[in-house]
């Protein structure tokens, strides 16, 4: 091959092209040409456009709400700089935009609207629900049916799909009212925060507001403290019909796909001992 | 059925969309087969998975990634190739199709089939690739050929004939576009009867339709963009018509991903491509017979390991 026909590997020239598509300023790489081997930047730009315009709109539709909130024109001017800065790292969009909610909180322009990085975090935790992994919650009877000692016990699993997000602003409301069927209304933005759970126990994700304490509550059990330790931790002045009213509403949220109670006394089948006597049965199981 | 090989109904399949999904399974319409895009079954459960189980219990499936980066010069993202696995353990789609493209860059992914320069550097790097894709799935993977907006100076082979080479040194399939086809000849100054002599069309396991649209290039001169964003325009019909009658009938998908319509649309393009095939069929037999043929054809003698493997 002739030195004149040389080309740089095609590893760099990928480099130089890829770099490009994320920078305007940057002109089209070398040999990038159109029909008539003229250079050709309208026609290099189609791709430039396929890749930003792509990540802008699979951000639209992982947040909704902000996009509905920011209006389209402003939405896709903030994604457009999150996309160039922070393209994303997997081919599996599903999973693109985590950091998205962050950058919000650190976007200046929308410093005005407190609570748009909290809107933005229930949405990413939606979709986070929404591809979980699948699991039956366990059946909330069952905890009826054991001595009330024990239940302080029993330490929970959580549903794979749950996700609890803190907030200082009414964002649970905001967000509500600018889902596709909601209706905008006024909110009292000095309303205070709400604690957001979210799960999606079978084909739906569930989203309801927590009761105070709620949010520390399922981070304790999801620490693997057993109850009566999570409860002493997260709510310790609790009353204790106070605290079965947590509980129940979590059960029946599917917020837990089993629990289990230590009994190291215990000697299984195998002779040797072992840590998992009662495991309350999921639902279906 | 041969083990390793998957095969689809030679008839009209739709791009299965979520906007779809529940008329899909109310009315059971009758397509041929869905097609869906592998990395959007990549999470872990959910809804998507939900739908895709009940809809792949009642119709054969093509699978067709994305997101693979086959023609970039870097190590296959092994990760990814290992999800496409499951998908397929999974679902047990009839084909898997990637395409002649690359998309990734350093860390990250750049969501678009960026092109590439037809030359023996990039031959050696695609063909190293399918290579691993078809050893590590244990199948047959279908290429497809690109829709372009942009030439490289140094390439030295026609797309044709590139596609060709690739065939030859990897023994994988074919996925021929037929929307790339006309929206890349257009772009290309190519002439589409040429290309279709040139391209090895006797590979072909599957082919794809769609709508396009079109602006202007830096010069003024007519730009077609494969925006998959409606009706299969009257110039590729008649490309269907011509490769129909070289092939015969061959599972054929009307691909539609943005701008989606109601259900009706998708079945009433898919109803048309399942009339020219069967006016075809009717036309000439033996082309349909020599397609069914053709299909049970083993791979040629320089064909994938896997491939003899499944064989034998």
């Amino acid at each position: 091959m002739s030195a004149a026909r040389e080309q740089p590997r095609l590893a760099d020239r990928q480099r130089v092209f890829a770099a490009a598509m994320l920078d305007p300023a940057l002109p089209p790489p070398p040999g990038v040409v159109d029909p008539e081997g003229q250079v050709c930047p309208k026609r290099f730009g189609v791709y430039r456009n396929n890749v930003i315009a792509g990540l802008i709109e699979a951000l639209q539709d992982s947040f909704p709400v902000v996009l509905r909130l920011l209006g389209e024109e402003y939405f896709r001017a903030m994604a457009r700089l999150f996309v160039t800065a922070r393209p994303p790292r997997s081919p599996v969009l599903l999973q693109y935009g985590a950091n998205f909610p962050a950058f919000i909180a650190g976007f200046e322009p929308t410093a005005t609207l407190p609570y748009l990085a909290e809107v933005a975090r229930i949405e990413r935790a939606w979709v986070e629900a929404y591809h979980a992994a699948e699991a039956a919650p366990m059946d909330p009877a069952t905890l009826g049916t054991m001595a009330p000692e024990r239940v302080g016990e029993l330490r929970f699993t959580l549903h794979p799909s749950l996700r609890v997000v803190r907030c200082r602003y009414p964002a649970l409301m905001i967000w509500r009212m600018n889902v596709a069927d909601g209706v905008p209304g006024a909110v009292d933005l000095s309303a205070g925060g709400e604690d957001v759970l979210l799960v999606r126990p079978g084909a739906d994700v569930e989203v309801r507001a927590l009761p105070a304490g709620g949010a520390r509550l399922l981070a304790a059990l999801g620490n693997g403290r057993c109850l009566s330790e999570a409860v002493r931790i997260a709510l310790p002045r609790c009353a204790p019909d106070e605290l079965s009213m947590h509980l129940a509403g979590l059960l029946r949220s599917g917020a837990f796909t089993a629990a289990d109670a230590t009994d190291v006394a215990a000697v299984g089948a195998d002779g040797a001992p072992h840590r998992r006597l009662h495991r309350v049965r999921r639902r279906g199981s | 059925m041969i083990r390793g090989h998957g095969s689809l109904p030679a008839r009209a399949g739709v791009s299965l969309k979520a906007k779809h999904y529940a008329t899909v399974l109310e009315r059971t319409p009758p397509v041929g087969f869905f097609e869906v895009h592998a990395e959007n079954y990549m999470g872990a459960g959910g809804p998507p998975h939900r739908y895709l189980t009940a809809i792949r219990e009642r119709y054969p499936l093509s699978l067709h990634g994305v997101g693979l980066s086959i023609g970039a010069d870097r190590a296959l993202d092994r990760a990814h190739l290992e999800r496409l696995r499951q998908l397929i353990e999974r679902y047990q789609p009839g084909l898997f199709s990637e395409h002649l493209a690359w998309s990734t860059h350093g860390a990250a992914f750049l969501n678009d089939l960026l092109p590439l320069p037809y030359t023996t550097a990039t031959l050696r790097c695609v063909a190293r690739h399918i290579d691993q894709v078809q050893e590590t799935l244990g199948r047959q993977m279908l290429l497809e050929n690109p829709a372009t907006y942009v030439a490289f100076a140094d390439s030295t082979y026609e797309e044709g004939a590139f596609i060709g080479e690739i065939v030859r040194r990897t023994g994988c399939a074919l996925l021929l576009d037929l929307n790339n086809v006309h929206v890349a000849c257009t772009n290309q100054q190519w002439d589409p009867g040429r290309y279709l002599d040139a391209y090895p069309l006797a590979h072909v396991r599957e082919i794809h339709l769609a709508g396009h649209s079109r602006i202007e290039d830096d010069v003024g001169r007519p730009l077609l963009i494969d925006s998959h964003d409606g009706l299969v325009c009257p110039p590729v019909w008649g490309l269907f018509t011509r490769v129909l009658e070289t092939l015969g009938p061959v599972p054929t998908l009307i691909e539609w991903d943005a701008k989606l319509p109601d259900w009706s649309q998708f079945e009433g393009q898919a109803a048309q491509a399942a009339a020219m095939m069967d006016a075809q069929a009717a036309r000439n037999p033996g082309a349909a017979q020599s397609a069914a043929t053709r299909r049970m054809r083993p791979p040629q003698e320089n064909g994938h390991r896997v491939v003899r493997d499944a064989l034998g």
